[in-house]
């Protein structure tokens, strides 16, 4: 009896000690909810194992959106975030304090598109994250088959968009599609509008962030609330705007209940998830200003994956990052999810076919010019009453300019809290 | 009045509640029932009809397998966490309000301020999370069951106060004068006769502490902890929202519950006509 | 005759009161502090009353304010009502009482989150059963989430059928314990099934009302789930109360100044609820 339990202790002890020394790693990685960031990560995370087998992944789900910004940072402080950490890039990642927080990467981004680093480099100047998923734009999606019916052509200025939401009207449709139950996407006329913005004062970005500029005071600032504001006095919103989500949204546009939504590109995965047959009946533009010359696309940089300093398993965390940034990665995210806009990586190209929403966007990006990123990439200030604010203006509850004097208010608390100068 | 009209209005009062009830508490059951049962294209619209094709085994199964059978594992954890905590709840709430009630001192005011605090105010979390690390506490179970003590606490020791006020002290004088010790004397004679209240409260925490949410969303983070409550997050937190799946997961979800409820709520009917408190 | 030993002991109270003090009130008094700071959960920075100055600049604290009390009063009053009406009715011997017992309670079990999704869709102002039931009847119904001067009210209609259930369970173990011999001697002293009501059952359910009044108040004080789960808020900030802009803040990275608010919800609550428990007091009857 003796014998045989020595035996099997043995036994036990050797695998034991074989398995520790062919140690495994297994990184924890945090993720958004969101589908297409499953996709990607799952197709990441099964080809980089596939590869490298002594190395695999835990994958978790965090909620997105402002709860979801509450979590990663508590779980920061609290040194509980994990390996590897998928969030925002721009002023959500500066509110992160990345100089203490995340792992420094500015070793692995040879590949990485210059445009995208200063979103992802910490006040001290080190990179810290890379590109993950596909650039994104804002602007108005619309139904194509609208358009050929009623023979309109793409708006370059605001009063087309306009003239061609009256004769949608007319023609007994809904104009513009509106989801104030996703409070998140009544900001698109505001946000989508700068491009607009910095094309007639060049310096906003930078004079809003010294407490020099205010939405308030600047005529081409304001033009923004008070899209919304017109869109909502002329009737053109559906009748269900205060409810509907952004999924009603999409249905709307995709299947020609709606003409107009103002979305960001990511939707298109949406549309193809819900809406396969009517993938090719979508088409984008930018959101048109006061001028037709200077009608360029307001542009959102990807989330990006980043390594937390409390990490244990930093170097292979690293590896696995530099891999994503690579060529190789990128074409990977591309096969998981289609092609939804352009990637940050050099060199990374997206394939021949792609759907005519992507196809309208395309061009913005290969005309020198044509774009300018959102405003919270270039300024760390982003008032968090803003998408409250905006569904009040959309709603008719409050008109626009009030609506950009408490915005500036809105604003001022985040910048105190930031602890900017010169406020 | 006469017992035929007595018996006539109970019969018709009976049927128009009976009808009232339908119409206002399980019409929206019924709602969720439907929406849990559609495909995905069809739940999307939200229309309260009836479902054109029912797909109640695929969601179902859908469900449970989604991210490796995270909600077998929620289940445990979260059956794991209510169970602990529900039991210490009961035996230290009573405690504490048979002592505030029985034994009139200085202390009690202190004792009743901390009730209304740990009612009134909201918990801070992170420094409740520096306190769980110290502890060494932090994304465990048994760290989870007692942060929910404490937060529950509060509302046992007021019911437990309240009802004790009821139990006539002479019976434990009785029992003090046949020797019994004051352990004896609480669990032998006063907890039986607070059978109704004790009940109550099973059934209430448990079903908070089943159904709660944010609490261990930060306190108890990581794959192996999940809860049920977790679960519903993620159908809800993507953009491209499954809600057949959703409300799949809500049903789910409320069965323990629900089954909770059908076995005490024959406890409270026997409490409440077995034992009379005598005047 | 002293007994040596007080056959209520102290200690009874330890053990609780070690883990109520060790999760609880050590973090609350460390939250204080952290009020006083401007906190990103990185580094605290002193800055005294400001978080407290910056709150009471908030442009809708008071609407928040006033939407609190209307919200914790509102549905605080129909609970204790309905639900003392419910479990008298549940008790009285009617056909069926079991069952509805069960049905009420119904709401209680299911997740906030449930409830608020199912309600929202329930509400849809032109696709919603209420609505389209409405219609039926001809009227044409609201837009009970999206109307900023009917959201808050629907939300605590939401928060009152979810709640009623659990008033109504906590009053059916206030009416069993008291004493039949009391309808006896009233019923012989010839009253009447009313003024048993007023007379008999109101004074004796005390504690069961003091509860349930007691705690709906300060859950409705506080009250955020289903808020959150319904309209966060909205439209704009029409269904704002204290707890959601305090918890807005708090996603927004503002952690001191949320804490802050935390302190002055803290306040208010007790600026109502110590009186009115002062007063409850007062009047209990030990048998």
């Amino acid at each position: 009896m003796k014998t045989i339990r020595h035996s099997a202790a043995l036994a036990g002890a050797i695998i034991l000690a074989a398995g520790l020394a062919n140690a495994e790693t297994v990184l924890s990685v945090t993720i958004d909810g969101n589908q297409d960031t499953i996709n990607m990560m799952d197709a990441l995370t099964a080809a980089y194992t596939a590869a490298n087998p002594d190395v695999t992944f835990e994958v978790e789900n965090r909620p997105g959106g402002a709860d979801g910004d509450n979590l990663v940072k508590t779980r920061l402080a609290t040194g509980e975030a994990g390996d590897i950490l998928q969030y925002n890039s721009g002023s959500l990642f500066q509110a992160l304090n990345p100089v203490e927080q995340l792992t420094d990467l500015s070793d692995i981004q040879a590949n990485v598109i210059d445009s995208f680093k200063p979103v992802v480099t910490a006040t001290d100047g080190t990179v810290r994250g890379v590109p993950f998923g596909s650039a994104m734009g804002g602007g108005i999606y619309y139904n194509k088959p609208i358009y050929a019916e009623l023979g309109l052509s793409v708006p370059k200025t605001w009063a087309e968009f306009m003239a061609n939401n009256e004769k949608i009207k007319a023609a007994g449709k809904v104009a513009v599609a509106q989801t104030y139950g996703d409070t998140w996407s009544s900001q698109l006329f505001v946000l989508a509008d700068f491009f607009n913005v910095q094309a007639a004062e060049p310096s906003f970005a930078a004079d809003y962030t010294a407490n020099k500029a205010k939405y308030a005071t600047s005529p081409a600032a304001m033009a923004g609330f008070q899209y919304l504001e017109d869109t909502f006095k002329a009737g053109y919103l559906n009748e269900d705007f205060g409810v509907a989500k952004f999924d009603d949204g999409v249905r709307m546009v995709a299947t020609g209940e709606a003409a107009h939504y103002p979305m960001l590109t990511f939707a298109l995965g949406n549309i193809k998830q819900n809406f396969p047959d009517n993938v090719n009946d979508v088409g984008f533009f930018a959101q048109p200003g006061p001028d037709a010359a200077k009608n360029g696309l307001t542009v959102w940089m990807p989330s990006a994956l980043y390594v937390p300093a409390a990490s244990e398993n930093k170097d292979a965390a690293k590896a696995f990052l530099a891999f994503v940034a690579s060529v190789e990665g990128c074409n990977i995210m591309i096969e998981a999810n289609g092609a939804t806009g352009p990637f940050l990586i050099r060199d990374c190209a997206l394939p021949a076919d792609v759907p005519p929403s992507v196809a309208d966007m395309l061009p913005y990006f290969q005309t020198e010019g044509m774009t300018a990123p959102a405003l919270e990439f270039l300024s760390p200030i982003k008032g968090p009453a803003l998408e409250q604010i905006t569904v009040e203006v959309g709603s008719g509850i409050r008109p626009a300019a009030e609506a950009a004097a408490l915005y500036d208010q809105d604003v001022e608390k985040q910048a105190k809290q930031l602890g900017l100068p010169n406020w | 009045m006469s017992l035929r009209r007595d018996a006539n209005r109970r019969r018709n009062v009976g049927i128009l509640a009976l009808l009232i009830a339908t119409v206002v508490f399980i019409l929206p059951f019924i709602f969720i029932l439907f929406m849990a049962v559609k495909t995905k294209q069809e739940a999307a619209r939200f229309l309260f009809t009836w479902p054109s094709e029912w797909h109640i085994w695929q969601n179902l199964v859908d469900v449970v397998q989604t991210r490796n059978y995270m909600l077998l594992l929620a289940f445990f954890n979260s059956t794991i966490i209510t169970v602990g905590a529900v039991t210490l709840l009961v035996i230290f709430g009573a405690m504490v309000g048979y002592v505030l009630q029985r034994r009139p001192t200085g202390w009690n005011k202190l004792i009743y301020a901390c009730v209304l605090i740990g009612l009134m105010v909201p918990p801070a979390v992170v420094p409740t999370i520096w306190v769980l690390q110290g502890l060494g506490l932090f994304k465990t179970i048994h760290g989870m069951i007692l942060i929910q003590v404490a937060y529950g606490l509060a509302f046992s020791v007021l019911l437990y106060r309240s009802f004790i006020g009821t139990i006539p002290r002479a019976l434990d004088e009785a029992a003090i004068i046949d020797g019994a010790k004051p352990l004896q004397v609480f669990f032998k004679v006063i907890l039986p006769l607070l059978k109704p209240v004790t009940v109550t409260l099973i059934v209430v925490q448990s079903i908070a502490i089943f159904n709660d949410f944010t609490n261990p969303l930060y306190y108890l983070p990581g794959k192996e902890n999940v809860t049920v409550q977790l679960t519903l997050f993620n159908f809800q937190s993507q953009f491209q929202s499954q809600f057949n799946l959703l409300f799949m997961n809500i049903l789910l979800v409320t069965i323990p519950p629900l089954l909770v409820f059908i076995f005490f709520n024959r406890q409270i009917v026997a409490g409440m006509t077995a034992g009379g408190v005598k005047g | 005759m002293a007994t040596r030993r007080s056959p209520y002991p102290y200690w009874f109270v330890l053990p609780a009161a070690v883990v109520f003090v060790t999760l609880f009130l050590v973090p609350t008094v460390a939250g204080f502090w952290f009020s006083l700071t401007r906190w990103d959960l990185f580094e605290a920075e002193f800055i005294g009353w400001d978080n407290y100055r910056q709150f009471f600049k908030e442009p809708f604290l008071v609407q928040g304010l006033v939407n609190t009390l209307i919200y914790a009063v509102f549905t605080s009053g129909a609970k204790s009502v309905l639900g003392l009406l419910l479990a008298v009715l549940l008790t009285s011997g009617i056909w069926f009482q079991g069952f509805l017992r069960s049905v009420v309670f119904f709401p209680v079990l299911v997740s906030t989150i449930g409830v608020g999704i199912a309600f929202a869709a329930l509400m849809h102002p032109t696709k919603g059963a209420i609505n389209l039931a409405l219609s039926w009847v001809g009227i044409d119904g609201p837009a009970w989430l999206s109307d900023p001067a009917l959201a808050l009210y629907s939300v605590a209609l939401i928060d009152i059928w979810k709640g009623v259930g659990l008033a109504t369970l906590i009053y059916i173990a206030g009416l069993a314990a008291i004493s039949p011999e009391y309808y006896e001697a009233s019923r012989i002293d010839g009253a009447t099934g009313w003024q048993q009501f007023w007379r008999v059952t109101v004074p004796l359910v005390r504690p069961a009302t003091v509860t349930v009044v007691t705690l709906s108040l300060i859950g409705g004080l506080r009250s955020f789930d289903i808020i959150w789960a319904t309209t966060r808020g909205g439209p704009g900030f029409a269904s704002d109360v204290l707890a959601s802009v305090i918890y807005k803040q708090y996603q927004a990275g503002f952690y001191g100044l949320s804490t802050a608010g935390n302190v002055i919800l803290f306040l208010l609550i007790a600026i109502i609820i110590l009186p009115l428990t002062w007063w409850f007091n007062k009047r209990e009857v030990d048998l």
